[in-house]
């Protein structure tokens, strides 16, 4: 008889070893197995969480080892949350959030819906769009100043070939109502393909039996879009959203590159605004504070999220 | 046989090492990249051969300088044994412990800060401001001027033009006033087929450079950082009505007399403005004046400088950097060596020669500087009127909070100057009584 992978372990296990293991119970068991993993989650994770939390209570600046530290209570929370300046912050993250996922995801179910129909050139085509996904934020952020740019950018001569106005009339990331759509417009660009390919795997997962069963019943392409695919589609494109949500929350690279937080403070998200604070100001007390409110408020919107998406799942 | 020629060898190399003095160390200087870091490098080849060390250099390009020097010295990072810090990062250097105190060794080495222009050893190697404690010695003086194209404003045609425009001759701007009403004539103009502007100054929003270019008026006009110096008492002083005028005027400069775009501005940008001709004035460092000077381009007879002009007095920003022996680095010894050597008058004045700014008064006293350069006449006139930005330990956040309120209100049109003025107090405010002065 052939032996198992766990027959020949157990016989190479020296005979002290295996009456040891033997003496200790499964949960002794499990928890040798996840005890590194552990040790390591406390050790990256939780542990700085708490030291920030700690943090976030003191006058603590990292650039003055020597200076004494003091316990300010609530003071760095309170000054945070009526500092109207962090509110205009908010209100620009909140403004790129909302538009980029609204855009991402209209425009990548879109193009996932028209590469999921069969044609020629099918597979080149989802390669191209895919493209600016693979590039680093920051050569994106770079590049798109030059398109930008009102003398000589690519971006202005083809506004003004389609409105007929002046290249150099209008500046995308100098102007105080543009510069937030500026952002926008790039990080659509750039991460729409990752929900068109989310929402290509959804697509892909309807099993065509379903449509199949739909036409024999006479319902109309239209219906069965609103009745089959965007359902059957949905849990997918709220992972999507679930995934670009956090991930511009915490935008910083692209908008750094490509405006700087300018012009005046018109673009500065609260992650641009957050860096500022702790590493160019040294504030690492109020820093943490702040880094502690934004950390509620992405956990506490995730959270609510992800049951909503599960009660999405379940339909 | 062996044995002999081992003892030989061991003798020679003993030998060697008695000829420099001491074991020949790997010194690591940081400094900001830019042209005189280049003659820098030029320079330190005469130190490398005298000491036997050897010179190593890490140049930061500057919109990252501070960012990136700072956190190294905060760190206590040992990649610097010497540094050329910003003027402004002196407190921080000094009460921080991040450089080291020179006195001693400036005694001890017949060092005198006499024999160096008063407002540079004042500026680059002080504190507390004007005590004699010493954190750098003065390397490379250096202000906020202005350059343009000579042959535009010498061409006939345009002065001509100038002249119907404004009922007066056209030259270089002897008040702030006057350069803005000569780049507003500029701007938009035609010449030689293509589209000019009026100028290139500073707007930039990440690092320091709105704040460099707005207090070349803001200083010209009056701007005091105190009531009294040392008093944090601002009130008054930095939101003064003459504050307040010179901050709309580089509002105005800014939305009509400099080329489209110009939103986030320092000094790359603007000699790329100037070199590709697309303008007539630009602002900028007199380091950069030998290289401009030199371009095929735009220098030589085509290019004229001039001190940033007064208004209601004379005042430029003041620039550059003392160089300072960082207190981690583990070859302090072989980094006082490169300043002994660096502080000797054969050294400064080979290194104005190569294109550094002396700050050594046997190279600003020569009679033959003012002629040396085109520009050195206008460096001379620019260190005699200089200001500084604070120089607090908390300079950073107060720079920040600077950045912040000039170009909400100059880049981006938010609110009133005064506005922007007084809730700049109120930032430094809050931060002074952060550090326990107010």
């Amino acid at each position: 008889m052939s032996q198992t992978p766990i027959d020949r372990a157990a016989q190479a296990t020296p005979t002290r070893v295996a009456r040891r293991i033997r003496g200790l119970s499964d949960r002794a068991i499990a928890w040798i197995f996840v005890a590194p993993t552990i040790f390591l989650l406390l050790a990256v994770n939780i542990f700085p969480l708490i030291w920030t939390i700690n943090l976030s209570f003191t006058n603590f600046r990292a650039n003055r080892p020597n200076r004494e530290v003091e316990y300010v209570g609530l003071r760095n929370y309170e000054r945070i949350l009526t500092d109207s300046d962090i509110w205009l912050t908010m209100q620009a993250t909140a403004h790129f959030l909302i538009w980029t996922i609204v855009l991402q995801v209209l425009i990548g179910f879109t193009l996932a819906w028209l590469i999921n129909r069969k044609f020629r050139g099918n597979d080149l085509w989802t390669t191209i769009i895919v493209l600016p996904m693979m590039l680093s934020p920051a050569v994106v952020g770079n590049f798109w100043t030059f398109l930008y740019q009102p003398q000589i950018g690519l971006f202005n001569y083809v506004v003004a070939f389609f409105t007929g106005a002046d290249p150099s009339s209008f500046e995308m990331i100098g102007s105080v109502t543009l510069a937030p759509w500026a952002i926008v417009i790039v990080d659509t660009w750039m991460w729409t393909p990752f929900v068109m390919l989310i929402c290509l795997a959804g697509l892909r997962s309807i099993p065509d039996y379903i449509y199949e069963a739909a036409a024999i019943d006479r319902a109309s392409k239209w219906r069965q879009f609103w009745t089959i695919t965007v359902p059957m589609v949905l849990p997918f494109l709220m992972l999507a959203v679930l995934f670009r949500g956090i991930e511009n929350f915490k935008m910083f690279d692209l908008v750094v590159q490509l405006t700087g937080g300018g012009p005046g403070s018109v673009t500065e998200l609260t992650s641009i605004n957050l860096k500022r604070e702790a590493f160019e100001k040294w504030r690492t007390g109020y820093a943490s504070a702040y880094a502690i409110i934004l950390f509620v408020t992405v956990f506490g919107l995730a959270s609510i999220y992800v049951k909503a998406l599960n009660k999405v799942k379940e339909r | 046989m062996k044995t002999a020629r081992y003892l030989a060898v061991t003798a020679l190399s003993v030998a060697g090492m008695g000829a420099n003095g001491a074991l020949a160390d790997d010194l690591t200087l940081c400094w900001a990249a830019w042209d005189p870091a280049n003659a820098l490098v030029e320079l330190s080849k005469e130190f490398e051969a005298e000491s036997g060390h050897t010179m190593n250099f890490e140049f930061v390009p500057w919109p990252n300088f501070a960012d990136r020097m700072l956190n190294e010295l905060n760190s206590g990072g040992q990649l610097c044994d010497l540094l050329i810090g910003d003027s402004q990062w002196i407190g921080g250097g000094a009460e921080n412990g991040h450089y080291v105190k020179l006195n001693d060794f400036f005694d001890a080495e017949g060092i005198s800060m006499d024999d160096f222009a008063p407002a540079t050893v004042y500026a680059y190697s002080t504190w507390p401001k004007g005590s004699p404690n010493y954190y750098a010695l003065p390397a490379m003086g250096d202000a906020n001027g202005w350059f343009y194209r000579r042959d535009w404003f010498e061409n006939a045609d345009i002065q001509a033009a100038y002249k119907a425009e404004t009922g007066q001759d056209l030259r270089e701007p002897q008040s702030q006033q006057e350069m803005l009403q000569i780049a507003q004539f500029f701007q938009g103009r035609e010449i030689d087929g293509q589209t000019r502007y009026g100028a290139a100054i500073f707007t930039e929003r990440g690092s320091e450079g709105i704040t460099m270019g707005a207090t070349g008026a803001l200083y010209a006009w009056g701007f005091k950082y105190e009531n009294e110096p040392g008093s944090y008492d601002m009130e008054g002083a930095v939101n003064s009505p003459e504050a307040a005028e010179a901050l709309e005027f580089y509002k105005t400069f800014y939305e009509t007399a400099t080329p489209p775009g110009y939103t986030d501005s320092y000094m790359e940008q603007g000699l790329d403005a100037f070199k590709s001709g697309q303008v007539a004035m630009a602002m900028n460092w007199f380091a950069f004046f030998p290289g401009l000077y030199a371009d095929p381009d735009v220098g030589g007879d085509k290019i004229g400088f001039f001190v940033n002009p007064p208004q209601n007095q004379a005042a430029s920003t003041l620039g550059g950097q003392g160089i300072s022996v960082v207190a981690y680095s583990d070859k302090q010894d072989a980094a006082l060596e490169y300043i002994k050597w660096f502080a000797q008058p054969s050294v400064q004045a080979k290194w104005w020669d190569l294109g550094g700014y002396s700050a050594h008064n046997s190279v600003l006293n020569d009679p033959g500087f003012k002629d040396s350069a085109p520009f050195a006449a206008d460096f001379l006139e620019a260190m005699d009127a200089v200001q500084d930005f604070w120089q607090e330990p908390a300079y950073a956040e107060l720079l920040l909070a600077m950045q912040k309120r000039l170009h909400d209100y100059i880049v981006a049109d938010q609110g009133t100057a005064q506005e922007a003025l007084d809730k700049l107090i109120e930032d430094w405010t809050e931060t002074f009584e952060d550090e326990g002065k107010l």
